[in-house]
């Protein structure tokens, strides 16, 4: 582990002493030519940068309402101040979400509006300069995006819809972050957010269904682009090659082979994730999200489920139907898309799987809210089934469970502190501290509940927790998917053919 | 003279600037559904949530319990002062004089809220650090509008038959006197200043929280599908 500054895990959350620059100095990689041209962005910052910047500004207040109103009914009330994970974990007052959102509305009080025209220093008015851009590069790049500060915010100013249209604005004159334009663009020539080609990914799941077979004596398949299949299952990624990740994976292949439903993942659309919106943009979101529509109608399946996927839920449950809609050719009894947890649960409470929960009784187990999950989508048919069937079907795997500090999960979740485009080596250290608010929760059930086990349902928050929870001392291995658990609690060969 | 026609100049800002932001904020696109979950499936839910956040600040409540205990007994207390108020504009019956006490009431307490907002955007570091000049004055704008009117009701009582007189020919846009009274004169023009610069300040969160996606909008993606209107077809 590299040397990183980690803070003190106190006994409760606490609202640090501001400190004014802490995380000034991180800096993000810098999209290159390469990664941004495919994309439709400029190779390089514009010539008139300026300009170009406040243009895009308007043309966004013009297709946003979430802008416009956003940026103009702030009454910093400061509600918001000691909500988000990394000003919890940094202090920089520019981690304040009403800070952050004030980089760009002082920009837009200066040219949108007549008292930053005419009075800009009384209203904080700025102009969109080499100063103003460099905050907006560090500080656009330190929000996850997660929608915490917006449940407590007296109008629901949502400042991941401010970070995505700063971001949407820097991609246009030229300036972007390495990170997400490189993996959007392996999306679209390889298929995958890790750029697995099919081979690879064919060698891979052929190798897990000789896992399981060694294991369990099933023969349970993990198929690929199998037309006719009932359902397209749609995972990220990391599903398929990372840890914990892969446990989650035998998880989803287990339950489709217990319930005898036929599946098929597809090598072209083999990614859930959709990194279009970290970046705001609207027809990178729609690019992404329109081949697995398209994979859909071309193997002809029925009923499209997603993996434990947070922002890819977010995406799939909130926006594919205004993106890539209607999915005619489905199935109108099932909802589209499904996640992965309502068909599992689904079919366990209509007996078609069978749990031993002693298999998971070396563990006590904890659910971390994803906030894409929690705060962006749903689950069921009521709201709030996003918090209630991952924690059903938690229970209906184990025999030891406990919840974190009502503060810190549902609407009220902490970010892992890796989500929004953010899983990046070079944004180490607010990794580091931005899960400070939820390690703490954690190592109060750890040490109350005598809780080892961090159950979730999204791949970002997988890789950043067993990266940095060896950072506070916990074990990597303490955090993995509730599929994992279904995976090891699912009976083989007792229920068939419940569909 | 320059009064009566300030007054009408800032009737017109308010009321043109108002209007013109709410049909900016209705005719601008929403193109995804954002709100912000658990929703609301249906629109009397969505109804209960915004009524909620208007009734009781619900998500303020959430957030920060002393800005929402000075928030909202400075807005409460602004709804009686209002009605309190509508006996200067109109002819109202007799049982409204019986109930001026709970707007007088309401006028201190609003001022009082008033400055514990001011003392706690000053106090807190949080807050005095995202504070700009504009958000110091305005709560000063609205604490001298409070001050110079309880002066008046308790210290300094002007002629209020004149005063009827000029803000029934204000609002009726017949024209009118300015009263002679300094006091009034100071409390009138300070809420013309108000009136006008309404539109274009964060006051505008009277008709913008309405428009907010994260709250105006249903959780129904799967069953209906949001269509963008900008979105090439």
């Amino acid at each position: 582990m590299a040397n990183h500054d980690v803070p003190e895990v106190k006994e409760d959350i606490e609202t640090p002493e501001l400190h004014e620059g802490a995380t000034a100095h991180l800096a993000i990689f810098p999209a290159q030519e390469k990664h941004m041209v495919p994309l439709g962005f400029p190779g390089a910052r514009v010539e008139n940068w300026q300009q170009a910047g406040v243009d895009k500004l308007k043309d966004l207040l013009e297709k946003y309402r979430s802008l416009q109103v956003y940026l103009d009914i702030c009454v910093k009330c400061g509600s918001c101040t000691d909500k988000c994970h990394y000003f919890l974990g940094t202090g920089d007052p520019n981690n304040m979400p009403v800070q952050r959102a004030e980089l760009m509305r002082s920009v837009y009080r200066r040219y949108f509006t007549p008292s930053g025209k005419f009075f800009p220093q009384l209203v904080n008015a700025r102009d969109f300069d080499e100063e103003t851009l460099k905050k907006w590069v560090t500080y656009f790049h330190q929000c996850s995006q997660c929608r915490r500060c917006s449940v407590f915010c007296p109008y629901g100013i949502d400042t991941a819809e401010i970070t995505m249209a700063a971001r949407e604005i820097m991609d246009a004159i030229g300036v972007g972050h390495k990170y997400s334009q490189e993996i959007i663009g392996k999306v679209h020539t390889i298929g995958n957010n890790l750029g697995i080609p099919k081979p690879a990914l064919n060698g891979t799941l052929r190798f897990m269904e000789d896992e399981i077979l060694d294991a369990t004596g099933q023969e349970v398949r993990l198929p690929v682009d199998v037309k006719g299949a009932e359902v397209l299952m749609v995972a990220p990624s990391a599903d398929f090659f990372s840890a914990p990740h892969v446990e989650s994976l035998m998880g989803y292949a287990k339950v489709f082979h217990a319930a005898g439903v036929s599946y098929s993942f597809s090598s072209i659309a083999s990614e859930a994730a959709n990194f279009g919106m970290f970046i705001g943009s609207y027809e990178q979101k729609r690019k992404i999200a329109s081949r697995i529509a398209e994979q859909a109608r071309e193997l002809g399946v029925k009923r499209i489920v997603v993996g434990e996927c947070g922002h890819a839920w977010r995406v799939a449950y909130s926006f594919w139907n205004t993106l890539v809609g209607p999915f005619d050719t489905l199935d109108p009894r099932y909802p589209v898309p499904q996640h992965i947890c309502e068909f599992t649960n689904d079919l366990y409470k209509r007996g078609g799987l069978t749990f031993d929960k002693e298999t998971n009784d070396d563990k006590v187990v904890t659910f971390h809210d994803s906030c894409n999950v929690a705060r962006a989508s749903r689950m069921g048919d009521t709201p709030g089934g996003q918090f209630t069937i991952p924690r059903d079907l938690i229970r209906a795997t184990c025999n030891h469970y406990a919840d974190m500090d009502a503060d810190t999960i549902h609407e009220k979740t902490f970010c892992c502190g890796g989500g929004g485009g953010l899983l990046t080596d070079e944004l180490m250290d607010l990794r580091i501290k931005g899960m400070l608010p939820r390690v703490t929760a954690l190592k109060q059930v750890m040490k109350h509940d005598k809780v080892n086990f961090l159950a979730l349902i999204c791949a970002i928050c997988k890789a950043q927790f067993s990266k940095v929870l060896p950072y506070y001392d916990i074990p990597m291995d303490t955090v993995g998917g509730v599929h994992q658990l279904v995976n090891n609690a699912i009976v083989l060969g007792k229920n068939k053919g419940v569909v | 003279m320059l009064m009566s026609l300030l007054a009408y100049l800032a009737l017109a800002i308010f009321l043109a600037g108002f209007a013109w932001k709410i049909f900016q904020y209705a005719r601008s696109p929403a193109p995804l559904l954002i709100p912000t979950t658990p929703a609301p499936l249906t629109k009397i839910g969505v109804a209960w949530r915004l009524f909620t956040e208007v009734a009781f600040f619900n998500s303020l409540f959430k957030g920060n319990k002393w800005t929402w205990l000075f928030g909202y007994a400075f807005h409460a207390a602004l709804v009686l002062v209002l009605l309190r108020h509508v006996r200067y504009f109109a002819d109202m019956p007799h049982w409204f004089a019986e109930v001026q006490i709970f707007g007088v009431i309401a006028g201190i307490v609003m001022v009082g809220a008033l400055g514990m907002l001011l003392i706690r955007r000053f106090w807190v570091a949080r807050t005095r650090y995202i504070s700009s000049p504009a958000d110091y004055l305005m709560l000063m704008l609205l604490l001298a509008i409070g001050g110079t009117g309880l002066l008046m009701k308790f210290a300094f009582r002007p002629d209020i038959v004149s005063i009827k007189e000029a803000m029934v020919g204000w609002v009726t846009l017949r024209g009118f006197q300015t009263p002679g009274d300094v006091l009034f004169a100071v409390h009138f023009a300070l809420v013309l200043v108000l009136l006008a610069i309404f539109p274009f300040s964060k006051l505008m969160h009277l008709g913008g929280l309405f428009f907010s996606p994260s709250r105006n909008q249903t959780d129904t993606p799967r069953e209906h599908r949001h269509v963008n209107p900008w979105a090439a077809p």
